[in-house]
């Protein structure tokens, strides 16, 4: 019964998060904490672990806690974590308050030009993310985070999704394969999360079987707000099935491509022009527009290559893709700007945009501009550019009270 | 020990002790209410009759010089910091004093660094009874914890010279510690092994003290020009095989800061100083070498070079980036009080836009004007600030007195004084109801910028109207304060204060703002 549970990140450089130890026992409930600032915080850290243990019914034991300036919200989630690796069927939660702040709703049309890889284990980098202004951030269950570390990676981002404010960027989780992947959306669903990520699908099955538990547990829970869904493919099975995998559920949004699994699955490397993942990334942005979702791009990974990374955007923008992952908040400006329409582009689309309102006033089943007729999707893709173009601060709001509006 | 001291509540509402190290003090009476009178101290005549005609002053030792000098038991040595963390000179001087007998010394460094940590052992024997000076690291710790027998006084640079000039402090014995001298004593920190930039901390040293002591490790012939402190206010020249550690002096580049918040919030004040209207042909601006100073000054040069616009001046310290904005015309002077790398050093040397100032010209509040006041916008950094704008930078919200004042108070005259600083770290708040040391005035103090946010002073209605339709986050402080608050889940217990002073912090004037306890333990 002497065996210590160890919660929280290792080493001697932790900022922003904490260690627990919990030792299960029979009689008392012995609690230690020490703060980094122990005057500031001694009392409060304190509190906060007794009331975690109370909402898990551990009332005895040792609990030891080290911390280094660590949220509230994390603090709970160590604890949990600690616990639960002591008591695996341990059944209750212990959940921080839903915060008003992070009640906010996405939409399935939203630009998703920039989206922000965040370490599930790593909450000191979460705290701040939303400042920085991502299209969305996506709090990491996957890859980033080591095998050891899975079930505290959930209870963070759990916790998180519940706590902080990401001022507007929707909120994605990518979630692991498989069973684990199950384990993560019953920790996630019902936290409003806007989109999951989902890794190296290869079939729509795969996307129709996690929408169904998807749907489940949000029936379960009463949920009516959607949870929008991003395959993303990273192998050859997975480019050839784009088509199908994109089109396997109504909320689906968007498909991504993970450059890194997918070369190595077809048996290349990654090279500076790309052109063994030339087929990949085309292939998926037919098939994302075939079935009205947006093609998103890989990730640039050179965090301080500030003009390989806007070489790569714009590559992706002339490829077809509406957006790039970004795994430094650096790299979210640089996005936006490269992805913004050029001059010519906004002209364009404000002549169009304008035609189809003469059209509609003069009750015109035809927009035409000149001598041209211009098709449906044409006038909305137009009126997309002049979106991004708002969005990217290049045309002001009332942009059509100063063009003379039906002239 | 127990000290029995006197408390006054002074303008800025702050209990501070009537007598300080024997001293009797004048509180605080508000920003621009003290006016002294009387004349400036001075040291006493000498005759070259005392001093060999030859010009050769070198004596063999550090304690020849100082037996030369006629240090005695209770005198006050000063130094300056212009070798910061390499300084290898005042370990050795005080061993030396050691070695004399000499007790209940006063230390009155112009800062102390962590590489004088081994002078706690002369604190503990009694050979240094106190240290007035700022005090970084170790040296801040042990005072903090009460064990100093006088009290630590923390004065700003131009605060440092105010003292010195006004009689406040005398200086038995001056130590300058030279990069390159001759051996009648001229000196400069241009050049040599241990090359620092410019010894302006140590000028007034040289023009006050009794006694004066050059120490260098690179003596040349006469005449050692240009040089910056002058010959004929030494006493003796020591020299060292080595008196600093050149990578601890100047580090080889500073660095930048690489977080994404302390990045966005440097782009936040470029812009601020943008928006406001203060970025305009002919300005100046002065920023500090910590990271996010740095990081401000490189987008004000994009910002600079887009508009079109040129500055006046800029106050150092002096980094490479602001060489930089000098060698590319962005500038026509680095006006220098310290240099922190070396192209700072070396553009100090080679270039004359670079100015050497000293405290006296930047700083010091009783003088005939300073250069702090015509500064357009200074970017300083701030431990805490509150609800009334009121800020600090000597302790932290547990009450450990850990950094020293620097210029920090004398460049919140200038026209307009920005704050750029995070709005948390880790879980600490920096926006508080009350600082726990006001080291600044709120009136002083004009803007917040912090990631989440700025904040200008409600006083400041011309920055508010100027930034009214900027775009950029403007917000009141309270509310700033609030949702930290709620992210950090609420407000941090304070720590518990004894009546013990362990500390006073020094307004520009000499008057005493306000006193650190220590913290019940």
């Amino acid at each position: 019964m002497n065996t210590t549970f160890q919660a929280g990140p290792r080493g001697d450089r932790i900022r922003s998060d904490c260690q627990v130890f919990y030792t299960p026992g029979t009689t008392t409930l012995d609690i230690k904490v020490t703060c980094k600032a122990q005057v500031l915080f001694g009392a409060s850290v304190d509190g906060i672990v007794r009331e975690t243990l109370q909402k898990l019914n551990i009332t005895s034991g040792t609990v030891e806690v080290q911390d280094f300036g660590a949220l509230p919200w994390v603090i709970m989630a160590q604890v949990e974590t600690a616990v639960k690796r002591a008591h695996p069927d341990l059944e209750v939660d212990a959940l921080p308050e839903f915060k008003e702040h992070a009640r906010y709703t996405s939409s399935r049309e939203r630009f998703r030009r920039s989206r922000l890889y965040l370490p599930g284990n790593q909450p000191k980098l979460f705290l701040n993310a939303g400042i920085h202004k991502p299209d969305g951030v996506i709090l990491d269950l996957e890859d980033s985070v080591p095998p050891a570390e899975k079930d505290g990676a959930r209870l963070i981002v759990r916790n998180a999704l519940r706590a902080l404010d990401f001022f507007g960027a929707e909120r994605m989780v990518r979630i692991n394969q498989g069973e684990l992947g199950f384990k993560d959306l019953e920790a996630i669903v019902p936290q409003n999360v806007h989109c999951l990520l989902l890794p190296k699908i290869e079939t729509a099955d795969q996307v129709r079987a996690i929408d169904a538990r998807i749907a489940e547990i949000q029936q379960r829970e009463q949920i009516s707000e959607p949870v929008f869904l991003m395959p993303i493919l990273e192998s050859g099975l997975g480019i050839l099935n784009a088509l199908e995998i994109a089109q396997a559920s109504p909320n689906t949004v968007a498909l991504a491509i993970g450059l890194e699994d997918y070369t190595a699955d077809i048996g290349t490397q990654r090279t500076l022009d790309g052109k063994e993942s030339f087929f990949a990334r085309s292939m998926l942005v037919n098939a994302a527009r075939a079935a009205r979702i947006q093609p998103i791009d890989t990730v640039f990974s050179d965090v301080n290559d500030e003009a390989g990374l806007r070489a790569s955007v714009q590559e992706a923008k002339e490829l077809g893709f509406d957006g790039k992952g970004c795994i430094h908040p650096r790299q979210i400006r640089v996005i936006h700007e490269a992805f913004a329409p050029a001059e010519a582009e906004i002209e364009k689309a404000k002549r169009i945009v304008l035609a189809a309102d003469t059209a509609a006033e003069m009750g015109l089943g035809v927009v035409s501009l000149g001598s041209k007729m211009i098709d449906p999707p044409v006038v909305k893709r137009a009126e997309r550019t002049i979106h991004l173009a708002v969005e990217s601060g290049l045309l002001a709001e009332d942009w059509k009270a100063d063009e003379g509006q039906g002239a | 020990m127990s000290k029995k001291v006197e408390f006054v509540k002074n303008a800025a509402g702050r209990r501070v002790p009537t007598m300080v190290n024997g001293k009797e003090q004048v509180p605080f009476k508000g920003v621009g209410k003290h006016r002294p009178s009387g004349n400036k101290a001075a040291p006493p005549i000498a005759s070259c009759i005392d001093y060999p005609a030859d010009g050769n002053k070198v004596v063999e030792s550090l304690r020849e010089a100082l037996e030369k000098v006629g240090l005695k038991s209770g005198m006050t040595v000063s130094s300056h910091h212009h070798f910061r963390n390499g300084d290898l000179v005042m370990n050795q001087v005080f061993d030396a004093a050691a070695d004399m007998g000499m007790q209940d010394l006063m230390w009155f460094p112009s800062a102390a660094f962590p590489c004088h940590e081994p002078l706690i052992k002369h604190l503990d024997s009694g050979v240094i009874h106190h240290i007035e000076g700022s005090l970084n690291g170790p040296l801040g710790g042990y005072a903090s914890e009460g064990k100093m027998k006088g009290l630590a006084v923390l004065r700003s640079h131009g605060g440092r010279w105010q003292a010195i000039q006004d009689g406040e402090v005398h200086i038995d014995v001056a130590i300058i510690a030279a990069p390159t001298a001759d051996a009648l004593g001229n000196c400069t920190g241009d050049r040599g092994p241990s090359a620092c930039g410019l010894l302006g901390f140590g000028l007034a040293d040289s023009i006050y003290a009794d006694k004066v002591i050059v120490v260098t490790d690179n003596l040349v012939p006469f005449p050692c020009y240009p040089w910056q402190i002058q010959g004929q206010n030494v006493d003796a020249v020591v020299v060292l095989d080595k008196v600093g550690e050149p990578e601890k002096i100047v580090s080889g580049t500073t660095q930048l800061t690489r977080s994404p918040d302390r990045l966005y919030i440097a782009e936040l004040t470029a812009e601020f100083v943008r928006a406001a209207g203060i970025m305009k042909d002919g300005f100046s601006f002065q920023a500090g070498a910590g990271g996010t100073s740095l990081a401000f000054a490189i987008y004000l040069k994009e910002m600079m070079k887009a508009a079109g616009v040129k500055a006046r001046f800029i106050r150092g310290g002096s980094t490479k980036y602001l060489v930089e904005m000098l060698e590319e015309g962005l500038t026509d002077y680095i006006l220098d009080g310290q240099t922190f790398d070396l192209e700072g050093v070396r553009s100090m040397r080679e270039n004359p836009g670079h100015i050497n100032t000293s405290p006296f010209t930047s700083y010091n509040w009783h003088g005939k004007g300073n250069f702090a006041s015509i500064v357009d916008a200074v970017v300083l950094g701030a431990t805490e600030v509150d609800v009334n704008f009121n800020a600090n930078v000597v302790t932290h919200s547990d009450g450990q007195m850990l950094h020293g004042i620097g210029g920090w108070q004398n460049c919140l005259t200038s026209k307009c004084t920005i704050l750029p600083i995070p709005a948390f770290r880790d879980r600490i708040p920096v926006i508080v109801d009350e600082v726990t040391t006001i080291v600044g005035p709120g009136e002083l103090v004009d803007v917040i910028v912090t990631e989440r946010g700025i904040a200008i002073n409600p006083r400041r209605e011309d920055l508010l109207a100027a930034t009214a339709d900027s775009g950029l986050p403007i917000r009141p402080i309270e509310e700033l304060k609030a949702e930290i608050d709620d992210l950090i889940g609420g407000v941090p217990a304070k720590p518990v204060f004894t009546d013990e002073p362990i500390g006073v912090v020094k307004w520009v004037d000499g008057t005493v703002i306000d006193t650190i306890f220590r913290v019940k333990s």
